[in-house]
């Protein structure tokens, strides 16, 4: 206790950047306008909103027009899915994801389905990547929508959006990455992707939590999900959370002042890290380690040790790590990611999820490196012999 | 101060941290080993009982820092006590002793408590 916390969960947040902080303040006091409102205090508002609007497409490489703000990157997926699919329903009734997805996409597919849509989830090969030639095979000219995660939250493995884009557009179907977890770790520019749908989120780039945006390339209609108001363009009711847009603003500007001086630094902290582990500690695997992968990210498996009792145990020595996903860690469920990678029983359930920022550094990285193994070692001691055979015969 | 520990109990994070009695007997004459079907954690559990009276206890636990701090207080619980005394052992009796724990982790008190259950079992089948 007492221990500043060594902070290795920025996949699931980050902290908030103090100039995001600072741009932040006035709109929590003295603006409080309506940015609906005619008179000067709501003009305030809708300045700051549509300043917000230039930064964020600046990052993606879009026009201020094309981004949509919503409450998260989740409903901006839901958004994305939901409203392109439920627009376009009269030319097919066809979707395409991957089986790696976010819940949020997952969701929102499964939603459709019970509707009556059809989802093809594709597979992915064991290290976390899908088979451009296999959505070659599944898509049809019923095909209206592909979407398909541009990074894993979980194993950082990155999806080539471009090409896979380029087989949906030839069949005339949408196409829609969640970029949640690649903005501000990769280059995330629209029309090198090839996409038209891009959701993103404020709180992992050092932005405020409760707003994310949602990219919708020019043209393209969608039916909204949220009805109400005129707000952004009719596709999102409800008065704007101007603070939190604000916050996104910034910290999107930050995100792509940085990147390229960032990343390096922060893939060569996780490289420190995972080269440490293989090093010292038996019988580990880093899962989708052959793949491309974001510099932020890596996923262990330490056999034959339950990977949430070593959560608990970091955390108890003041660094903050996860199993797999923050949204399921809650859960007793195994990895929907690393079983669809065709990661082995006696490797599943030891998975622990590094995923690093820009505030972390080389001593921190050794830290835990030093209280790793013994750590491990000790967990593996409850479980050696007969137990650990009964757990792998089940 | 930061707020380690996941929300549990100081028992519990001891427990975890340092479990008691872990390993195995050569010379056990009661033992079970029990899964939990849900979330896959195991629990091997040995006893050597001696004039009735529980001699001693190792367990071994492939699981959550829950279930590993439900086991070692339960070999804590049940070291030197006699069969009659541990056999009405409830999981809300270990959930209780452990300081609480989490709606999502009760599933460990009921693990040991079976495995407890299953070993007397065994010890009364072969000793009547």
């Amino acid at each position: 206790m007492g221990e500043p916390l060594i902070y290795l969960d920025h996949n699931a947040t980050t902290p908030l950047h103090p100039a995001v902080w600072d741009a932040m303040q006035p709109f929590l006091s003295d603006v409080f306008g309506n940015p609906s409102s005619l008179h000067s205090e709501g003009l305030q508002a809708r300045d700051a909103v549509e300043e917000a609007r230039e930064r964020v497409a600046w990052l993606v490489g879009a026009s201020a027009e094309e981004i949509v703000f919503t409450s998260s990157g989740t409903e901006a997926d839901n958004l994305a899915i939901l409203g392109s699919v439920l627009a376009r329903q009269h030319l097919g009734r066809h979707i395409v994801t991957s089986q790696i997805e976010h819940p949020a996409v997952l969701g929102a597919c499964r939603a459709l389905e019970v509707q009556g849509f059809r989802v093809t989830r594709l597979p992915v090969g064991s290290e976390g990547m899908i088979d451009p030639d296999e959505l070659g095979h599944v898509l049809t000219n019923g095909t209206i929508l592909l979407t398909l995660m541009h990074a894993n939250n979980e194993v950082g493995t990155i999806q080539p959006i471009r090409v896979c884009a380029a087989l949906a557009h030839a069949r005339g179907a949408l196409v829609h990455t969640d970029a949640v977890q690649s903005l501000g770790k990769v280059p995330t520019l629209v029309d090198d992707l090839g996409i038209d749908l891009l959701s993103l989120s404020g709180h992992k780039i050092h932005g405020p939590k409760g707003v994310g945006a949602l990219y919708v390339r020019r043209g393209i209609a969608l039916d909204p999900i949220v009805t109400g108001g005129p707000q952004e363009r009719g596709l999102r009711g409800g008065t704007e959370h101007v603070a939190a847009i604000v916050g996104l603003g910034v910290a999107a500007e930050l995100a792509g002042a940085r990147m390229a001086d960032d990343m390096p630094q922060v893939a060569a902290l996780r490289d420190r890290l995972e080269q440490g582990i293989l090093a010292t500690i038996p019988d580990v695997l880093v899962n989708g380690a052959a793949a491309a992968r974001l510099p932020t990210t890596t996923n262990v498996s330490f056999k034959g040790v339950d990977g949430q009792s070593l959560v608990v145990g970091l955390d108890l020595r003041g660094v903050a790590a996860s199993t797999g996903s923050a949204c399921s860690s809650g859960s007793l469920e195994p990895s929907h990611v690393l079983i669809a990678m065709g990661l082995p029983d006696e490797w599943l359930r030891g998975a622990v999820r590094f995923s690093l920022g820009s505030g972390n550094t080389s001593a921190e990285v050794d830290a835990v490196l030093h209280m790793l193994p013994p750590m491990v070692a000790r967990l593996r001691q409850h479980t050696s012999g007969s137990v650990r055979s009964a757990t792998l015969a089940s | 101060m930061a707020i380690t520990g996941s929300g549990y109990s100081p028992i519990v994070i001891d427990h975890f941290q340092n479990p008691r009695n872990v390993g195995e007997l050569s010379d056990a004459n009661a033992q079970a080993s029990v899964t939990n079907p849900v979330c896959g954690d195991v629990l091997q559990l040995m006893l050597k009982i001696a004039d009735g009276r529980i001699a001693e206890v190792r367990f071994k636990t492939f699981g959550c820092e829950a279930a590993i701090a439900a086991s070692s207080l339960l070999t804590e619980m049940i070291q030197g006590k006699t069969v009659p005394d541990v056999q009405d052992i409830t999981p809300e009796m270990i959930t209780a002793a452990l300081g609480g724990l989490p709606k999502v982790k009760l599933h460990a008190s009921a693990l040991v408590e079976e495995a407890l259950k299953e070993a007397l079992e065994h010890y009364g089948a072969s000793h009547g």
